[in-house]
């Protein structure tokens, strides 16, 4: 296990860094990854010896850059266990994704009086497209609200998704908290009712193995940068029936079959919703980091960071001046811990532990009705990946034990 | 970076227990302001007499840099002009900014220097400042 972390870390160049004259202890991970050098070198091969566009000449380095960006639809398409590489839409990101959906495909679809259900954990990324088509559709936009645990129950479920719902959007795990949700029972219940579910798997797609097809989901979208691969390059996954009702979203370049001077027809999936110039290289860099996922093993990578996430919620139980919030069940939750430190802000809190190199998230997490709901203005995250350790948990501990003293408390 | 320079006494007693923190009977202002990047929020309250500043108090949640940004302030403001607490306000933004340097320009801002250093921590500079834009925009 240490060679194995000790070859692991060496991958990534960023961790080796000094910050503040301390060693970078990266607990920032939620909010983007550092990539290996693999997705690093892999990005300056491909404008070494490829660069050019995709799908539109006759030359070699064109049929080179199709060549690579079609193997990564084909490499995510197995990495989520999707039927066809037509059901895998590359985009700028998870919101991208989400924003898409909303208005190519919500839009044609919500009417007046309908509902559409998201959860309080949401993400502003999947509330903020939601709230806009039931303003424009005259629809209404219903809450999943959570029991203690930050769990949503299943009389809550039962509750909210009714024959009136017609599309449910629902993270996979909580950004702000880390619990993770029951989306299969979510799903089957919402399929009762003809609606259709869609996925943010921003946070869980990185950190365990996903089956659309057993998840049930009718659409999923998430990021490449959460998952090693560089910023910019995002997934839009969704069942080819449904993706072949939608209308495009982008006009332009690549997504056309004919164009005539009045009139156009669209290309077919996955084309018609990638207008424009693609992303080449984040594609080519998010399959570097699936392959590289691969390698390890998703099993192992999740039991890393179970590990690491149970060792640490272990330390900051038994820190009095330490609260916690979402479920106590590490089994419940992926690597977040969202947490405070009693009478300290946690910008505070963040800016002290940056100045021992240790750098964490503070504020609402782009989840400000959450943060309501729980009647706190912010929390601090320390979110974990399978490269940290426990030696970078416990200087992490040592140095929160460190903070209230820096703001005249006592102890 | 040194965190005591960002930490000090001044800014600890501010934050913790200001005598600022609470609620003005009748203010002739009120006006929120909000870091929607941090969820920081507070409510800052004065009472003017013609021109003049007579009392001012804030409310609501932030970190220590901004509770104690914010008191500072008050003490600064009070029985102030309105055009000399808007030069106040120019000044000390200008000295975050790193805009205004010199020494005795910089001396009308009293204990409000002690956050002369904040801009080496360019993710607080927003806490710093929040009272400031906001009893700018109050006055405005």
């Amino acid at each position: 296990m240490q060679n194995f972390m000790q070859d692991i870390r060496k991958d990534f160049p960023a961790l080796s860094q000094q910050i503040n004259e301390k060693s970078l202890i990266y607990f920032d991970n939620a909010a983007t990854t550092h990539k290996p050098k693999q997705v690093i070198d892999a990005l300056t091969t491909y404008y070494e010896k490829f660069n050019a566009n995709p799908h539109r000449g006759a030359h070699y380095l064109s049929i080179k850059s199709t060549e690579i960006y079609e193997d990564a639809r084909e490499t995510v398409r197995k990495f989520i266990h999707a039927k066809s590489s037509k059901e895998i839409i590359f985009t700028k990101n998870a919101t991208e994704s989400l924003n898409i959906l909303a208005f190519s495909y919500a839009m044609n679809l919500v009417e007046e009086g309908d509902e559409i259900v998201v959860s309080i954990l949401e993400h502003h990324s999947n509330l903020l497209p939601w709230q806009q088509v039931a303003k424009l559709k005259g629809a209404t936009l219903k809450f999943l609200y959570l029991n203690k645990d930050g769990g949503i129950k299943d009389t809550e479920i039962e509750s909210k998704i009714t024959k009136k719902t017609k599309l449910v959007s629902i993270t996979h795990m909580s950004n702000a908290l880390g619990n993770i949700n029951p989306i299969e029972k979510i799903t089957t219940y919402a399929h009762q009712y003809g609606a259709k579910v869609i996925l943010d798997g921003a946070q869980s797609v990185p950190h365990m193995t996903i089956d659309v097809g057993k998840l049930g989901i009718d659409f999923m979208v998430f990021s490449g940068h959460k998952m090693l691969a560089p910023m910019g390059i995002g997934v839009l996954y969704g069942k080819e029936a449904l993706l072949k009702e939608m209308k495009p979203f982008l006009f332009g370049g690549n997504m056309i079959e004919y164009v005539y001077e009045d009139y156009a027809s669209f290309a077919e999936l996955p084309f018609k919703l990638e207008a424009g110039t693609q992303n080449v290289e984040g594609a080519l860099g998010l399959m570097t980091a699936i392959n590289y996922i691969n390698e390890i093993g998703m099993e192992k990578i999740q039991a890393i960071e179970a590990d690491l996430t149970s060792y640490a919620l272990e330390k900051l139980t038994n820190l009095d001046e330490v609260v916690l919030y979402g479920s106590k069940n590490s089994k419940d939750r992926g690597a977040v811990i969202s947490f405070n430190i009693k009478d300290v802000h946690p910008h505070d809190t963040a800016s002290i532990l940056d100045s021992y190199g240790v750098a964490v998230r503070a504020g609402h997490h782009c989840a400000q009705p959450l943060m309501r709901y729980l009647e706190i203005p912010a929390t601090t995250r320390a979110s974990f990946s399978f490269y940290n350790t426990k030696e970078e948990i416990d200087f992490f501990v040592e140095s929160l034990k460190k903070v209230r003293r820096w703001l005249g408390y006592g102890s | 970076m040194d965190l005591n320079s960002i930490y000090s006494e001044l800014i600890l007693e501010h934050s913790q227990n200001s005598h600022n923190y609470r609620r003005i009977d009748a203010p002739t202002l009120s006006h929120k302001g909000h870091n929607p990047s941090c969820g920081d929020e507070i409510t800052l309250q004065l009472k003017l007499e013609s021109e003049i500043i007579k009392d001012a108090a804030f409310s609501g949640v932030g970190c220590a840099i901004s509770k104690a940004s914010t008191s500072i302030l008050i003490d600064l403001i009070t029985d102030k002009t309105k055009q000399e607490a808007l030069n106040l306000v120019d000044t000390f933004i200008g000295m975050i900014k790193r805009e205004v340097t010199n020494e005795e320009e910089l001396e009308i801002l009293e204990d409000a220097l002690a956050f002369q250093n904040i801009s080496n921590l360019p993710a607080r500079v927003k806490c710093a400042v929040l009272a400031w834009h906001t009893l700018k925009k109050s006055l405005e």
